[in-house]
């Protein structure tokens, strides 16, 4: 056992379910939400020359998908060193 | 010099480049053949599972793809690089902390069941041979296009490239090479694009060219000018879809699920020392195909507007056939552009309508953009190399998955599990030759149903590997009657659609007749929640999982303690 107790272990998978559930529901959201299912009303706006749905799906959806790899990585680090289950 | 002389040029020197690299980085162990020795740097195996990742369909066929699609070519930009977020956040760091060499190790180990292993082989084993015959077709057209050998010669030598790395180097030599590849793929592929964007917006970056206006009619925006071409000439508005929304939802969805349940991506994340390790690889991984999938939609809309605009002339009139630049003819010898002079008036015209008399096939629009462009010709050269390094560095991840599911999968964990580490490198060199050459077969042979089993692949992950994985690492209680019973279901259910309507009632493949009107491209998603479903009910009513499997689910949760992918 890596923890010092059970108790710890359980809330390190739970803070780890947690940002992962949360960072889920953004990329849901940038993708099959904006870029999707929203597409048509957002289309409305411009975001310079692209309709903005068009750019979610085209763009926008990509660089969130980059933003929230690097989000989960930076947040697990910390977490691992919290609860010191870091790799040496 | 000619464009010959320099495709032989380039395409050559980055030839050598890989040889040079292969024999420097030699296995010399079944880990180092495998998983690379478990030692390679987070970024540089970030840049190998780009060019991994990123085939020929991707460098050639994707910004093509989207410049006939429209709106709807989002389900590929999406699809291939969402699933990378499902990798970083639920598989990656797990599958890496479990560190043994392959996915079958994970299900059998997991399920504590050969039956499992067994399934799991054959899935990754019919997923890679469907991709890795499109990939030396990929090969052999670029060869055949570019310096004009026959399709069957250019099979020959991309095998020959790829027998050389792979068998001598395995994982480590494919890793290191694959890092090659990237730089010359990506390279290859924002040359041509930068070049254009500043023609056409006078804007560097290709990503804001697309939301720019063009520097030809100043105040008209790109996707505009786009839209009315496209309205005018009888197709959709270029920026609104004509599929279903239901529809896009669902193959976006298997094409991610897809993606994240693929042997061979998910084995690029045992190479590296330790957890965190993967996970910021996954990171580092998306950032590469990001650079070149925000590229291609950019691509697409200027390819677009340029062919439009040579062929039907910038006053719609129809250009003359005896003043069409030289691509048009270069690319008819090759059977993908046909004009059919419907009026006899001598002019070219390209519509969605009866007015239409050409035949563009979409593969030509990257391979043929800078020429559409006129630019220079090394550029042509280029892109030749760069379509080769994507489909060489594709296939070598794929041939991989086949040797080691092969020699390891089943030679040592099944039917001989007493031969030593030598005797067992041997089979996988031994593995990878034959499947480089039944590959090489179906590239000079390609089965007609290529294109259509690529769907296949993706909804097979999706609805096979994936629900098993993540309910492998998430549930400690997932025994292996549900796992593979769940496996099963969702594989049958997603083959019999597929089949049904691929292959024995492809007149009745339309919306009308559909599921809910899910397309077979789309399926997967469906077959992945029957097979989340399917396991859960059976897993309640059958025997709880043994405690040494629950401890080891309970290990893999967090990172101490990985070592290096150890054997066992």
């Amino acid at each position: 056992m890596a923890f010092e107790n059970e108790q710890l272990a359980k809330e390190y998978w739970k803070a780890n379910l947690r940002l992962m559930l949360t960072l889920l529901v953004i990329w849901f959201v940038a993708s099959f939400g904006l870029g999707i299912l929203l597409a048509e009303p957002l289309n409305v706006i411009r975001l310079g020359g692209v309709k903005l749905g068009f750019w979610f799906a085209q763009q926008g959806s990509i660089y969130i998908f980059v933003a929230l790899i690097f989000v989960y990585v930076w947040q697990m680090n910390k977490l691992d060193q919290k609860f010191g289950v870091r790799e040496e | 010099m000619d464009i010959q002389t320099l495709t032989f040029l380039i395409v050559g020197a980055s030839f050598a480049l890989y040889i040079g690299i292969a024999i420097w980085a030699r296995a010399g162990s079944t880990k180092e053949f495998y998983v690379a020795g478990g030692g390679v740097h987070p970024v540089a195996n970030g840049m190998a599972t780009a060019a991994d990742w990123m085939s020929a369909a991707s460098f050639i066929s994707m910004a093509g793809l989207i410049s006939f699609m429209g709106y709807d070519g989002g389900v590929y930009l999406m699809g291939w690089t969402g699933g990378y977020v499902l990798l970083a956040l639920c598989l990656a760091p797990y599958l890496r902390k479990f560190g043994k060499f392959t996915v079958p190790d994970f299900v059998g180990d997991r399920y504590y069941s050969q039956a499992a292993r067994t399934v799991a082989v054959f899935c990754a084993i019919f997923v890679s041979f469907t991709y890795v015959a499109g990939q030396m077709r990929g090969v052999g057209v670029v060869f055949s296009r570019f310096l004009e050998v026959d399709i069957e010669w250019g099979v020959v030598i991309g095998m020959a490239i790829v027998f050389f790395y792979a068998v001598l180097g395995g994982m480590k030599g494919i890793t290191y090479t694959q890092v090659a590849q990237y730089c010359v793929l990506i390279f290859a592929y924002l040359v041509p694009a930068v070049f254009i964007s500043i023609m056409m917006t006078g804007t560097v970056f290709p990503q804001i060219g697309l939301g720019s206006e063009l520097v030809s009619e100043p105040g008209v925006y790109l996707m505009d000018k786009l839209d009315g071409l496209s309205t005018e000439l009888g197709f959709a508005a270029y920026t609104d879809g004509s599929k279903a929304t239901i529809d896009v939802f669902f193959i976006t969805a298997a094409l991610m699920v897809g993606t994240a349940g693929l042997p061979h991506v998910i084995v690029r994340f045992f190479t590296v020392p330790k957890v965190r390790d993967a996970r910021i690889s996954a990171g580092w991984a998306l950032v590469f195909i990001a650079i070149l999938y925000t590229t291609a939609p950019a691509i697409a809309a200027f390819a677009r507007v340029n062919m439009i605009d040579t062929i039907n002339g910038t006053d719609m009139q129809g250009t003359q056939y005896e003043e069409a630049p030289s691509w048009v003819k270069n690319w008819e010898e090759t059977g993908l552009i046909k004009w059919e002079d419907k009026n006899n008036d001598g002019r070219m015209f390209y519509a969605a309508d009866e007015r239409n008399e050409m035949k563009i096939d979409r593969d030509i629009m990257v391979l043929a953009n800078p020429e559409i462009a006129n630019l220079p010709n090394w550029v042509i050269a280029l892109v030749a190399a760069g379509g080769v390094a994507a489909a060489l560095s594709t296939a070598a991840g794929l041939l991989l998955v086949i040797s080691t599911a092969i020699s390891h999968d089943l030679l040592k964990r099944n039917f001989a599990p007493n031969i030593s580490d030598k005797q067992e490198l041997l089979a996988a060199r031994l593995a990878a030759a034959a499947a480089i050459c039944v590959a090489g077969y179906f590239g000079i042979n390609p089965p007609g149903f290529v294109a259509q089993v690529v769907a296949f692949a993706f909804g097979l992950a999706a609805s096979s590997f994936f629900p098993a994985i993540i309910l492998g690492i998430f549930s400690k209680t997932m025994n292996k009657e549900g796992a593979i019973a769940g496996m099963l279901s969702g594989i049958t259910f997603t083959a019999a659609y597929i089949i049904y309507f691929k292959f024995i009632n492809p007149a009745g493949n339309v919306p009308e007749n559909w599921w809910f009107g899910i397309s077979p491209e789309g399926i997967g998603t469906l077959g992945m929640i029957v097979n989340f479903v399917v396991s859960i009910a059976v897993s309640k009513v059958t025997a709880p999982v043994p405690e040494d499997v629950q401890d080891m689910v309970e290990s893999i949760r967090f990172p101490k303690g990985a070592g290096e992918a150890h054997d066992h």
